[in-house]
């Protein structure tokens, strides 16, 4: 069984995995543009209205992006996992229907506009539609965080005797106590990323003594949703989602934090350390002592419950990768406080364009915020195995029982294959849309 | 309430074969009948204007196919995996090739990215002819081997062919002589509905050669749509008993019946819109037909053993449709509501109007 649904997994894990890196960077980046744009109906400075719009043809790359990628996701819930899709569909096929309903309708048809529309429609009414792209976008996270968290933590179902799980409470769906603050770390993460490529084009801009005005626009503006998203992921968002976990799924919080022996005096939080899964210990730690249970409790010697205390087979199957996508998504939260918080400084006292050594480190670390936000994903993903449904259905279970793993095999490698070629035509597009720049249009 | 949502699903399923079956279309009409640069790039933007918003429906549908009847959605997702993942592949490469072709300048990489558009157009009209065809004709539901069911009894799993490429053995594949038939219908019904699209949404220069080609296609469409129901017979005998029963059923094919004749006049018409009234008559006809036939089944079993899918052995509860039922509602208010800003601002003939890129 465990090699049955071994491609499965993988399929779908990269499938997803490539498909976050394009909605990750439109969710946010659309609340930038609507920004913008805001601020060019209030001065009208032109400036703005083509900051506004360059970042807008960015954003439709990725959208298309998303889209090409998002239809395999929707279909491998019946292609690869139909079991769980006839046992669950009745619950989640309501929030994903629902996404199709609100989100995607409204994104398509405004999107089009926004792009196509600015001189048929005047100022006010283009602001109007890049406000209901940026509301489509949202709702779409929103809905798809409401089916993830019935899967993390399932409210409002019956099951029958047939072993399907049928709706009970519709509006439980929605006040499901893991969605809210899900939903708000997401978008903030999300918020993160779209200010980190916006920074760093600026950044690149005023380096290459290219297009400068705008640069300084897109660096100041993404240091400003930089440091207020960055900081809003950590705290309050970051941590209420971890005592979600402490509270709902106790062995994946021992899991992620590197937890294997119970401490009764109080836990330590781990900074650096590599799981030793045979001897069931941390190699090489730096912990500092009762701060986990602090952090968690707000109790300095409340006891946190390790790995120990659970069945194996409740514990999740890849505690490694799970210890270690928790931690480099910390790590890198941290590091982007940390410079944040200097090039906000810099920016405040009007230093901030002249110290290159700052404007390279922030154009370099683009990449880091996708991998932050993608290994975010891999804690929610990974801490919630072996289950599909936390505590109701096992992943081995949820498998398509027709499809052999050699045709998902086969599939795999046709998705990679075609990831790679759609991969570099992203880059090269938006390579070269940042290589034009905003182009001043006369009205 | 299982009736209702069958209705609204089939009644988005048909709006997708309608709007993206337009850019199907014009992606065969491109690949066929495209010559100079300039009618090259104006169809190709008469499609790559509107695609993604049409390929929403397609998302739509799933979605209420999921939330709805998971039981069927989960049973035919998982027994045409191979196909519905080729299928994927080609969205993403006709996406591909309509999204990235204005990019560069060369005609080496406009050539490339075309003949994507285009074969992939082609081959996706021809694979939902054959899905419809599959559905149509049944497959053997619970996989049963010599009398004996090898899954559970609503699950199955298709090879795309069989050696024979009949459908009336007992392992059908999912390519034999009867879908190929309706796939090739989707080819000819597409391309004339792509055809009327460019001759209504652009001033290209074939135009009046197009109206010549949709005249030539109808004929063609007449002789397979009268092979098609004859082999239907032979693959289904009971194919025609719920039109006999329930006589308001022949509405469908009427529509059909009107749009095939209608187009037969189109070198007469003062409006190029008639021509595509007549094509989504064709279209909705078509569908609608395949599915009357069947109410309520969703998905014939060719064996005696395991009873076919319908929407009550497949449906979600009742509480979770009438659910559905009232945020459904609000949707289709606002989504109409979007439907009519956007026809209102993009109208008309779209050759001038800048794509932004």
């Amino acid at each position: 069984m465990e090699d049955m649904i071994f491609y499965d997994r993988l399929q779908f894990a990269f499938t997803i995995t490539f498909h976050y890196i394009f909605p990750q960077l439109t969710m946010g980046l659309s609340l930038i543009i609507v920004f913008l744009k805001g601020l060019y109906l209030r001065k009208k400075v032109e400036k703005y209205n083509d900051a506004a719009k360059f970042l807008m043809k960015i954003f439709a790359i990725n959208f298309t992006m998303g889209v090409i990628t998002g239809i395999p996701m929707e279909f491998q819930f019946g292609t690869n996992w139909a079991k769980f899709s006839e046992l669950t569909g009745g619950i989640i096929g309501q929030t994903l229907a629902m996404e199709g309903m609100f989100s995607f309708f409204l994104e398509s048809s405004f999107l089009a506009l926004f792009i196509f529309g600015e001189k048929l429609m005047g100022q006010k009414l283009h602001f109007l539609t890049g406000f209901l792209v940026f509301l489509g976008s949202w709702a779409s996270g929103w809905f798809i965080l409401a089916t993830n968290a019935w899967m993390q933590h399932p409210v409002g179902y019956e099951v029958l005797e047939n072993g399907k799980y049928v709706l009970e409470n519709f509006s439980a769906l929605f006040t499901n106590p893991w969605l809210l603050p899900a939903f708000l770390h997401n978008q903030l993460a999300s918020v993160v990323t779209s200010s980190f490529v916006v920074a760093s084009i600026g950044a690149f801009y005023i380096l290459r003594q290219k297009n400068i005005e705008y640069g300084k626009l897109f660096l100041k503006t993404g240091v400003i949703f930089g440091l207020i998203s960055s900081l809003l992921v950590a705290f309050p968002t970051g941590d209420w989602n971890a005592k979600n976990v402490a509270k709902y799924q106790p062995a994946s919080f021992a899991a992620m934090e590197g937890i294997f022996e119970t401490e009764e005096a109080g836990a330590e939080i781990v900074l650096i350390g590599q799981p030793n899964m045979v001897e069931k210990k941390l190699d090489n730690k730096i912990a500092v002592p009762n701060i986990l249970s602090f952090l968690t409790y707000q109790e300095w010697d409340k006891q946190i419950v390790g790995m120990d205390h659970f069945e194996e087979d409740e514990l999740p199957d890849n505690i490694p990768a799970l210890y270690y996508s928790y931690h480099i998504m910390v790590g890198l939260g941290t590091i982007f406080i940390g410079v944040m918080s200097l090039a906000g400084f810099f920016l405040w006292r009007k230093k901030l364009y002249n110290i290159k050594p700052l404007l390279w480190t922030i154009m370099f670390l683009v990449p880091f915020p996708y991998i932050a936000n993608i290994t975010g994903w891999y804690v929610a993903e990974l801490g919630r195995q072996p289950y599909l449904v936390y505590g109701l259905l096992k992943t081995a279970d949820g498998v398509s029982p027709t499809v052999s793993s050699g045709n998902t095999l086969f599939t795999l490698l046709g998705f990679v294959a075609l990831y790679m070629l759609l991969g570099l035509l992203f880059l090269v597009l938006v390579g070269k849309a940042i290589h034009q720049g905003p182009k001043h249009q006369t009205h | 309430m299982e009736i209702f949502w069958f209705l609204i699903i089939a009644v988005v399923l048909a709006m997708f074969f309608v709007l993206d079956g337009y850019d199907f279309g014009t992606g065969i009409i491109h690949l066929f009948f495209a010559k100079s640069e300039k009618d090259k790039e104006v169809i190709a933007k008469a499609a790559g204007l509107f695609w993604d918003s049409n390929e929403v429906w397609l998302v739509a549908a799933g979605g209420m196919l999921f939330m709805a009847f998971p039981t069927f959605y989960a049973s035919v997702f998982s027994g045409f995996y191979l196909s519905l993942i080729l299928v994927l592949w080609l969205i993403i490469f006709r996406a591909i090739g309509l999204e990235f072709r204005s990019q560069f300048n060369y005609q080496m990489w406009k050539d490339i990215w075309d003949k994507s558009f285009g074969v992939s157009s082609l081959l996706l009209a021809l694979f939902f002819g054959i899905a419809l065809g599959n559905v149509v004709r049944g497959v053997n539901l619970g996989g049963v081997e010599q009398g004996i069911s090898t899954y559970e009894a609503h699950f199955f799993f298709l090879p795309l062919w069989n050696s024979s490429f009949s459908p009336l053995t007992n392992h059908p594949g999912v390519i034999d002589w009867f879908t190929i038939i309706i796939g090739l219908i989707s080819v000819v019904t597409l391309a004339i509905h792509g055809a009327n699209w460019v001759i209504m949404k652009t001033n290209s220069s074939i135009n009046e050669k197009l109206k010549k080609v949709i005249f030539k296609l109808n004929c063609v469409l007449l002789a397979l749509t009268i092979v098609s129901v004859i082999c239907w017979q032979i693959v289904n005998p009971d194919a025609l008993n719920n039109f006999a029963e329930k006589w308001y059923l022949l509405l469908f094919p009427l529509l059909y019946i009107v749009g095939l004749t209608g187009l037969f006049f189109i070198h007469k018409f003062k409006k190029d819109r008639y021509g595509f009234v007549c094509s989504t008559l064709l279209i909705v006809g078509g569908i609608s037909s395949s599915l009357a036939s069947l109410f309520p089944v969703l998905l014939p079993s060719v064996n005696d053993i395991n009873e076919p899918l319908s929407i009550y052995n497949t449906a979600a509860s009742d509480y979770g449709l009438s659910v559905a039922l009232g945020w459904g509602i609000i949707g289709f208010i606002l989504l109409f509501v979007y439907m009519i800003v956007q026809k209102r601002i993009m109208g008309g003939k779209i050759d001038h109007m800048d794509y932004g890129h």
